[in-house]
């Protein structure tokens, strides 16, 4: 593995990586396309993009080989809810850039600025096989703001050059006992509050000229926000809710239904309770399948099986990582899924194609298919269990540096503990 | 560990009985035991589980071994031994078995689900010294979490209060079994512990406040100030029972009859400290007052100072995963706990956390493999000692569980695979000999009162 990174960092050294070909050969691929699954098979990748899937591909003459017999290929890992970009130390204000106090920008915050591809945490979450996240805003509890929404995720990749990948990918807000909480105590205010806010946006967007004249009532939102929000009233970006309780999926679903609006359901711990309803309504789910605690009462029927049954009651699901720091579990998390009950092929769809098409990136990433950019994960072992780790990472077919701050952390101590070490990784 | 371990062939069985060390306050006008343990096992006919490879605990594991149990005890461990008449017998075949998992960091039932703030009890932050209070005086048996904790094999756990103060109280250890009051879970005979906090969280807590600590030399002061009293409160104790006990004995101070506990080993120090500089500091604290620390809790930057901490004899309590929340965090690796380990050091994957604490043989097992990528070369044997005897040292109670060697606790786990992947589930859980979690039996998936009759209760969750 030196000796691969070493010579990544040679030919990036001569050439920008984007423009070399390189063929990752031998391994046992597992596409999550239309190729499936073959046994021994090959992955060109020129100028950023793969350009041939297949058991019977020829090298192209020139291409960097990369030998990946007897392990296992996949497509980079997607993480879906995470804060990657935004945020540094949660203790340290000035690097946590999830969320704003400010009054005039709510649904208008939009985490596709400001975005940090230096940030410690990406190195850390691409060991993991990472190589795109959706960077998501959050709220800022500080009390007496009391705007409903906490602005728009952005997708982003996590080679260490500009992050941004799509902006807008989703608009977040919280309903059950957060919304309530946001909204003066009871769901039923957000509920009406939302409805309110969904018809000023229509107001808006119907009258602007007269807005700017100053002809039109006061609303309750910035024009900032109702610009914002005109993409999730006429449906062309989803509105991500995070929600649990199973009479708060159905409130969401049928707000959803009413107000015409596309809808992603996050966290959702009693969606299999209302498995039906969102499989009818075609609603994607985010979910932290290891969430099993009654931690409040609207996850009472909190289980480690949800994601098996929202598997089978036809759902589409993607699933999330345990926050930041610790995105690197996103892989064990689809393991725990699995481990409950779900299928290994879906568990790791959950974590590659599935976040792909909620968020709208399918073309780009997600699979090992022609056209695609060309992010693959080589790993020593199943990319879902504890006892596995990647031993290459390629974003947009450029090898990625296998160290982190932690790794060099690693290896300036092991000395002192193993005199005969030296450092290498062996 | 020294290992007492037997490897028994043939019919030859030892039954080896440990006397239970009871622990005395009686000196001190301390009073034996307020709020004894009422914890007993219930009868159990003797057990042979047969063909599971083992990990013992004591470093080694056995393929298609035999482990007899019998009155709640391990009786004996090795490779393909005859099963003796009269025991019944588990089918191990293609299955691992391990020692109960010991968390030695735990907040079950202080801050129990559902988490509404009636329920948090875990951190008496109105002070920075709080000794008096101690976590078993929280704890709220119901807590839905104790269960998810045993479908994750966890048979022993530490609960301790929370982190706000620079003494945030007494520890109480627990056996894993569901009951109505906390004395009925509490470890027979454990010692007590007390946590103390470095670092950010009681200088935040009280610097916010606009009072002392509101640094880490603030931290650093308040804990000398407290030990200079304790000491004191020992002395004049000790002059009095010295002088035949005559006149009216000292008045009896909860919080520093807490500290003197520690001042006479009676007590295990249970340090939550991120930093290495901190913890060295913490460790001149110590020697200062002539007390022992016995573990680092959290300890992101053990593997800095590992050699000092093998050579103190200091546990580190610690994750392979968690890093980062805090500026004190920051430098935390996934090889801490193994580079602790290959230092000579006591080496422990704690959880903290509720969700954690159900996958602590997850936890280690990403902590296994960081290792054996990095070449520290980290056998099954060595990594379950992570989350069975080294927390059991930690707490205090190793010469009674963390380890199947005869005559320990039938603590046991059986694991339908290599307990160190994300696939392992535990099977089948033994506490004293008695099964209390049993995957295939809805009777040992009954909810707590408080998931009773609510959406969920009729699954193991």
């Amino acid at each position: 593995m030196i000796r691969l990174f070493a010579a990544a960092l040679a030919l990036g050294a001569a050439t920008p990586a984007a423009a070399q070909t390189v063929a990752i050969t031998g391994g046992r691929l597992i596409t999550m396309g239309p190729a499936g699954e073959i046994e021994r098979g090959t992955v060109v990748i020129t100028r950023g993009r793969i350009v041939a899937v297949g058991a019977d591909v020829m090298v192209p003459a020139g291409a960097k080989i990369v030998d990946a017999t007897g392990k296992i290929v996949t497509p980079g890992l997607v993480a879906a809810g995470t804060a990657l970009g935004l945020i540094e130390v949660r203790a340290v204000e000035t690097t946590d850039d999830r969320a704003t106090d400010a009054n005039e920008v709510s649904a208008a915050f939009d985490a596709g600025y400001g975005l940090n591809p230096d940030s410690l945490l990406i190195p850390v979450a691409r060991l993991g096989g990472i190589t795109r996240a959706i960077a998501t805003p959050a709220y800022k509890d500080k009390g007496g703001r009391e705007l409903l929404f906490a602005g728009q995720a952005a997708a982003v990749a996590l080679d260490g050059r500009p992050m941004l990948m799509k902006r807008g990918v989703a608009m977040i807000l919280d309903m059950g006992d957060a919304g309530a909480e946001r909204a003066g105590g009871a769901r039923a205010a957000e509920l009406v509050a939302l409805r309110a806010l969904f018809a000023e946006v229509r107001d808006y967007k119907a009258r602007r000229a007269a807005y700017d004249r100053g002809e039109t009532r006061d609303y309750m939102l910035s024009r900032v926000d109702m610009e914002a929000l005109i993409p999730i009233v006429e449906g062309r970006m989803p509105l991500l809710v995070t929600v649990n309780r199973a009479a708060d999926i159905r409130d969401a679903l049928a707000l959803a239904r009413e107000e015409g609006l596309r809808l992603i359901l996050e966290s959702a711990s009693e969606g299999w309770r209302v498995a039906d309803e969102i499989a009818a309504a075609g609603v994607p789910v985010l979910l932290t399948p290891v969430e099993n605690t009654p931690a409040s009462f609207e996850m009472l029927g909190a289980t480690l099986s949800n994601a098996a049954r929202l598997a089978a009651a036809g759902v589409v699901f993607a699933i999330e990582g345990n926050g930041n720091h610790r995105e690197r579990e996103v892989r064990y998390n689809a393991g725990n899924a699995v481990a409950n009950g779900l299928d290994w092929k879906s568990g790791l769809a959950a974590i590659t194609i599935n976040p792909a098409h909620i968020f709208g990136l399918a073309d780009r990433i997600g699979s090992l298919e022609p056209g695609k950019e060309g992010d693959v994960v080589i790993w020593d072992g199943d990319p879902l269990d504890t006892l596995s780790r990647p031993t290459a990472v390629f974003i947009r077919g450029a090898a990625q540096p296998m160290t982190s701050r932690a790794t060099e952390l690693r290896d300036r101590y092991l000395p002192a503990i193993l005199p005969s070490a030296n450092g290498e990784t062996p | 560990m020294a290992s007492t371990m037997k490897y028994l062939g043939g019919a030859c069985i030892v039954l080896i009985s440990m006397a239970t060390v009871g622990i005395s306050l009686a000196a001190h006008g301390a009073p034996d035991d307020p709020f004894p343990s009422t914890y007993h096992p219930a009868a159990s006919a003797p057990l042979a589980i047969v063909g599971a490879t083992v990990l013992t605990g004591t470093g080694t594991e056995i393929a298609d071994a035999t482990v007899l149990i019998a009155d709640g005890k391990i009786e004996a461990v090795g490779p393909s031994l005859p099963v003796p008449n009269g025991y019944g017998e588990v089918d191990g075949r293609g299955k691992w078995l391990t020692p109960g998992i010991i968390d030695a960091h735990s907040h079950l039932g202080v801050y129990p689900s559902p988490a509404t703030p009636s329920h948090e009890d875990g951190n008496e932050a109105v002070s920075p010294n709080t000794s008096e209070v101690w976590a078993e005086h929280s704890v709220w048996p119901q807590d839905p979490k104790f269960r998810l904790a045993r479908a994750g094999g966890v048979t022993s756990l530490m609960i301790l209060p929370g982190s706000a103060n620079l003494f945030g109280g007494r520890s109480v250890t627990l056996k894993n079994v569901p009951s109505v009051t906390t004395q009925g879970m509490k470890f027979p005979g454990a010692p007590y512990g007390l946590k103390i906090a470095c670092g950010e969280n009681p200088k935040r807590v009280y610097g916010g406040k606009g009072r002392s600590p509101a640094t880490r030399m603030g931290n650093v002061a308040g804990y000398r100030r407290a030990w200079i009293d304790a000491a004191d409160y020992v002395r004049r104790w000790d002059k009095w029972e010295a002088g035949g006990k005559a006149g009216d004995p000292p008045k009896r101070d909860l919080q520093l009859e807490t500290l003197a506990g520690v001042l006479r080993g009676e007590i295990l120090v249970q340090n939550h400290c991120y930093r290495a500089d901190e913890m060295a500091v913490m460790v001149d604290v110590a020697r200062e007052f002539g007390f022992k620390i016995r573990t680092f809790h959290h300890a992101n930057e053990a593997f800095k100072i590992a050699p000092l901490l093998a050579q103190e004899d200091i546990c580190v309590a610690t994750w392979a995963n968690s890093w980062g929340a805090k500026m004190e965090s920051l430098d935390g690796i996934e090889e801490n706990a193994p580079m602790v380990d290959a230092a000579g050091g006591c080496a422990i994957i704690h959880s903290d956390d509720g969700l954690l604490i159900q996958r602590l043989n997850q936890e280690a097992g990403i902590a296994m493999t960081a290792a054996n990528h990095t070449g520290l070369s980290v056998s099954r044997g060595e990594a379950i000692k992570w989350i069975t005897a080294n927390p059991a040292k930690a707490m205090g109670i190793a010469d009674r569980v963390g380890t199947l060697e005869p005559g320990k606790m039938a603590d046991v786990v059986l694991w339908s695979a290599n307990p160190f992947s994300v696939y392992a589930l535990a099977e089948r859980v033994w506490v004293d000999g008695v099964v209390q979690w049993d995957r295939s039996d809805p009777r040992y998936q009954r909810p707590s009162d408080f998931v009773l009759g609510q959406p969920g209760q009729g699954f193991a969750r």
